[in-house]
C-alpha cells in the first residue's frame, strides 16, 4: 500500500473504504477481550467461521472480531449487524442455530438474549441493555465496532481525523491551547491537567523531548487501560501523535505490562499499520512532521507504574520512583524532558481536537471534565466496564448500571482507586464521583478501579489486603514506606488472628500518618489510605475483632469455626468426601459432626454442602455448640421425610 | 544451556538503549527462566556487571531465577477475586499440590503462583493453568482441574 501523502489522501482513502462497505450485509461482531477470551469467544468464532462456509454464506456475512464490549459478566458476547441483535453467553453449540435462524431467517433466539432480572423483560438489541442504556461511551463506545488488528476499521469510524486537522489547520500552540482549555485531567489517578503537564515539557530545556503511553496499569480489579489498548489501539496512538507534535517531541514510548500479551500485540500491529500507511515515520501525511513510536515491555512491579519509576524502567533499570524535587516532565527519561499520559488521557484527545474543547467541557463537573471509564467489579451483578460522565453518583453506577448486588445481600463498602484508595460507606452512596468529591470522603478516584463489597466481606481483612498487597510491592528505597508498612503489616495481622490488643488502632493511625507525610513516592504517601479509611467508616468492625475475637462478617479464618447443625444436616456424605483434613465423622443415615481439632477452616464443606440444606454454619465470638449425643444421630425414616419437606 | 539462544536473543537488540529488561524477557520466554550462566552471558556480551543483571532479575516478577515446573498454576488474589474467596481458592490448591505460592512441586509438574489481577474480574475467583482459564472457583473444582494435566 503506497503511503498516504496528504489529508486529502486520507478522506479519499476512508472514502475508498467505506465504499466496499455495505452497512446492510449482515456482519457478526464478536469480543475478544481477554475476559471473554477466557470465557471461550476464539472458540465460537472458529464455530462461526465453520458454520458459514458449511451454510454456504461466507461471502455473504462478515465476521468481525472486536475488543472489550464492557459487559464482561455475560461473555462470550456476540452482535449481529446491521439489527444490532445482542446474544450473551453464547457457546459453540448455539452457532449453528444462530446462523440458520438469525441470520437466515431474521428470527430471534430468546434464550441467549438479555433477560432484566427484575421484570424478566427480554433484551433484543445491545443499546437497550441497562447496563450499556445509562452509559455514555465516548471513549469506550468504539471498541465494539472495531477489529483493533484493522486500521481499515479505524479509519472507516473517523480515525485519524483529529491527527490530520492537527497538523494541517492547528499549530501546535493551538493544539496546546484546545487541550489546555479541555480542562482534562489525568486519568491515571493523579488527576493533574494534561495541557498544563504538555506545556511544562514543551518549555522545557533539552533535546530530544519523548512522549509516554503509561500502560503499566496495576491496580488490583482495574482493567480498563488494557481493554483500550487491546480493543481500539489507534485511538491511544493518535493521540499520542497528536500531544507528540504540540510538545515537539519525535519520539514516543509506550510502556505496557507483559501480562498484557494481546495488548502489547495489538498495539505492536497498530503501529505497523500506522507506519504503513504514512501516518507515523517521516513527513507524516507530508506535513513535515516525523515521528516514531517503540514499545516497550513492563516486567511486572507494581511500582514501576509511577512516573519516575516507570522511566528508569524505560532506562532498563529496577524500575524504582526518585524523588521529584524537579519533575519528569523536565527531567525524565535519560534525563530529558519527558511527558507521560496514561492509555485513557490520550484515547480522549483525538476526542478534544475534533469535537472542540467547548464539546468536551459540557461533560462532567466543574472540577473534573468529560467522562472516565470504571471498571465495576467485586459484588455486584453486572461486572464490566463501564463509561459515564464524571459526576455520576455511586449509587446510579452500583445499582442503575451494576444492577446491584447479587443474592439479596446488603451493599457494605465500596473501594476506589485500587491499594491507594479507600472504602466508602453505605451513607455515601450519593456522592457524585470526581477527583475532588471522593478526595474530600478520604479515597480517590485512582485509575477507575470499583470494587463493591457486601455484608461477607470483612473490611479488617480487606485493609490487611491492601497493605499485604503493598508490602510485597514496596520497592523498599524509602524507610517509612518500607517499614511503616511491616509495622502495620503485622499489627493487622494480630488482629485478625484475634491477638489485636487495646491500642493497636491508635498505632494503625499514627504509622499510618508518618507513611503519608514521609514516603518518598505516591505509593508510600497513599498506602495507609485503606488502613484510614476502613478505620473511619468501619471502627466498629475492628473492636470486633480486638475486643470480642469476633469476625462480624465471618471472614477471618482464626476467627471463625465451622459447625454442621444437626437439625438440617441430611448425612448425604457430601462434606465428608470432600474434606482433606478427615475432620468430618459421620456415615449414611448418620448426621455428621466436624472434629474441630482436625479441621484446617478450609470451607470445603461449606461450599458443598447442598443449598437445600445448608446444613454447614460459620461461628464467630462464640463457642461452637458440643455435638449431639450418640443415640440422637441416627436419622430415622420419618424424620427425613419431614426434614427434606422443610 | 544454549548459549547460541542467548546470543540470537541479543543480536535482536544491537546498538539500542536500556535493553536489559527486553532481553530478559525474551530469555525468560524462551527457557521459561533466567539460569546463571544466561546473565553470564548477558553480562559478558551487554559489558553490564552481573550484580546489576541480578538486581533487575530479582526485582520483577516476570523473570524466574529458578527453573519452573511444566505447568504454572497462577491463583488471581486481585480485589474482585479477593472478595469472592479467591485466599480459599490458594489454600486448597496449596494444601493439594503441597507447596507454598511460589514453589515448584517436586517433581516439576507444577509451579503455583499468585497474580495481583488478570483483568477478568467478571470470572473471579480466577485460576490459570498455562492457557486455560477457570472462572468462578469452588474450593471443590481444584482437584478435579489439577488431575486434568500430565
Amino acid at each position: 500500500m503506497p503511503k498516504i501523502n496528504s489529508p486529502t489522501g486520507l478522506e479519499d482513502l476512508r472514502r475508498e473504504i467505506l465504499s466496499k462497505r455495505d452497512p446492510n450485509k449482515p456482519c457478526i461482531t464478536l469480543c475478544s477481550g481477554t475476559a471473554c477470551h477466557a470465557t471461550g469467544s476464539e472458540k465460537v468464532a472458529v464455530a462461526i467461521e465453520k458454520e458459514l462456509e458449511k451454510q454456504s454464506l461466507k461471502d455473504d456475512v462478515d465476521v468481525r472480531r472486536t475488543g472489550c464490549h464492557g459487559f464482561c459478566e455475560r461473555g462470550p458476547i456476540v452482535v449481529i449487524y446491521p439489527e444490532e441483535i445482542c446474544y450473551l453467553n453464547v457457546t459453540p453449540e448455539d452457532v449453528s442455530e444462530i446462523i440458520s435462524e438469525t441470520i437466515k431467517e431474521k428470527k430471534i433466539i430468546d434464550r441467549l438474549l438479555y433477560t432484566d432480572p427484575n421484570t424478566g423483560e427480554k433484551v433484543v438489541y445491545e443499546y437497550e441493555i441497562p447496563f450499556y442504556k445509562e452509559q455514555t461511551r465516548i471513549v469506550f463506545g468504539p471498541n465494539k465496532n472495531i477489529d483493533p488488528k484493522s486500521i481499515d476499521d479505524y479509519i472507516a469510524i473517523g480515525g485519524y481525523s483529529a491527527l490530520s486537522k492537527a497538523l494541517f489547520d492547528m499549530t501546535p500552540e493551538q493544539v496546546l491551547d484546545e487541550v489546555k482549555r479541555s480542562n482534562l485531567r489525568g486519568r491515571g489517578g493523579g488527576g493533574f491537567p494534561t495541557g498544563r503537564k504538555w506545556e511544562t515539557t514543551r518549555n522545557a530545556p533539552g533535546e530530544p523531548k519523548y512522549v509516554i503511553v503509561n500502560c503499566d496499569e496495576g491496580d488490583p480489579g482495574a482493567y480498563m487501560d488494557r481493554s483500550l489498548m487491546e480493543g481500539n489501539p489507534h485511538s491511544v496512538i493518535e493521540g499520542l501523535i497528536i500531544g507528540a507534535y504540540a510538545i515537539g517531541s519525535h519520539e514516543g514510548l509506550i510502556y505496557a505490562r507483559q501480562e498484557y500479551p494481546l495488548a502489547v500485540e495489538n498495539v505492536n500491529i497498530a503501529i505497523k499499520r500506522v507506519e504503513e500507511y504514512g501516518l507515523l515515520g517521516k513527513n507524516i501525511l507530508g506535513s513535515g512532521f516525523d515521528f516514531k513510536i517503540k514499545v516497550h515491555r513492563g516486567a511486572g512491579a507494581f511500582v514501576s507504574g509511577e512516573s519516575s519509576a516507570l522511566m528508569t524502567a524505560i532506562e532498563g533499570k529496577v524500575g524504582e520512583p526518585r524523588p521529584k524535587y524537579i519533575h519528569t516532565s523536565e527531567c525524565g527519561v535519560w534525563d530529558k524532558p519527558s511527558d507521560l499520559n496514561n492509555v485513557e488521557t490520550w484515547a480522549n484527545i483525538p476526542l478534544i481536537i475534533n469535537k472542540g474543547s467547548e464539546w468536551f467541557t459540557s461533560i462532567g463537573t466543574e472540577g473534573s471534565k468529560g467522562t472516565k471509564i470504571f471498571s465495576l467489579v467485586g459484588k455486584v451483578n453486572n461486572t464490566g466496564l463501564v463509561e459515564v460522565p464524571m459526576g455520576t453518583t455511586i449509587r446510579e453506577i452500583i445499582y442503575k448500571i451494576g444492577g446491584g448486588i447479587p443474592g439479596g445481600k446488603k451493599f457494605k463498602a465500596l473501594q476506589t482507586g485500587g491499594p491507594s484508595g479507600g472504602c466508602i460507606s453505605e451513607e455515601y452512596l450519593d456522592t457524585p464521583v470526581d477527583f475532588d468529591e471522593l478526595a474530600k470522603l478520604g479515597s480517590i478516584m485512582g485509575s477507575g478501579g470499583m470494587i463493591v463489597m457486601d455484608e461477607d466481606t470483612c473490611m479488617v481483612d480487606v485493609a490487611r489486603y491492601f497493605v499485604d498487597f503493598l508490602c510485597d510491592e514496596s520497592c523498599g528505597k524509602c524507610v517509612p514506606c518500607r517499614e511503616g508498612l511491616k509495622r502495620v503489616r503485622k499489627i493487622l495481622n494480630g488482629i485478625v488472628a484475634g491477638e489485636g490488643k487495646e491500642g493497636d488502632i491508635e498505632l494503625l493511625k499514627e504509622i499510618g500518618n508518618v507513611m503519608s507525610k514521609a514516603s518518598l513516592c505516591a505509593l508510600g504517601k497513599t498506602a495507609a489510605n485503606p488502613i484510614l479509611s476502613t478505620i473511619r467508616y468501619f471502627r466498629d468492625e475492628y473492636d470486633a475483632h480486638i475486643e470480642e475475637k469476633r469476625c462480624p462478617a465471618l471472614v477471618c479464618k482464626d476467627l471463625i469455626s465451622y459447625y454442621i447443625d444437626p437439625e438440617r444436616c441430611n448425612a448425604c456424605r457430601l462434606c465428608l468426601k470432600n474434606c482433606p483434613a478427615d475432620a468430618i465423622d459421620g456415615e449414611k443415615k448418620l448426621i455428621h459432626i466436624i472434629d474441630q481439632s482436625k479441621c484446617i477452616k478450609c470451607g470445603t464443606c461449606f461450599d458443598v454442602c447442598p443449598p437445600k440444606f445448608s446444613a454447614v454454619k460459620k461461628i464467630s465470638g462464640a463457642p461452637v455448640p458440643p455435638p449431639i449425643p450418640e443415640e440422637k444421630r441416627v436419622i430415622v425414616k420419618a424424620k427425613k421425610a419431614k426434614g427434606g419437606k422443610k | 544451556m544454549d548459549v547460541e539462544k542467548i546470543d540470537g536473543i541479543i543480536d535482536g537488540y544491537v546498538d539500542e538503549e536500556g535493553v536489559l529488561i527486553q532481553i530478559l524477557l525474551d530469555i525468560q520466554r524462551e527457557l521459561n527462566w533466567v539460569p546463571k550462566e544466561a546473565i553470564m552471558e548477558v553480562s559478558k556480551r551487554l559489558q553490564i556487571p552481573i550484580s546489576q543483571i541480578y538486581r533487575v532479575a530479582s526485582f520483577y516478577t516476570a523473570m524466574s531465577l529458578t527453573p519452573m515446573g511444566r505447568h504454572l498454576v497462577q491463583v488471581c488474589l486481585g480485589t474482585a477475586c479477593h472478595v469472592r474467596g479467591a485466599p480459599k481458592i490458594l489454600n486448597k490448591v496449596e494444601n493439594t499440590l503441597k507447596i507454598k505460592a511460589g514453589e515448584t512441586t517436586e517433581d516439576m509438574m507444577f509451579t503455583l503462583r499468585t497474580v495481583n489481577c488478570l483483568g477478568c474480574c467478571a470470572m473471579g475467583p480466577v485460576m490459570v493453568v498455562d492457557e486455560d482459564y477457570h472462572g468462578k472457583m469452588k474450593t471443590s473444582d481444584v482437584n478435579g482441574i489439577l488431575e486434568r494435566y500430565e
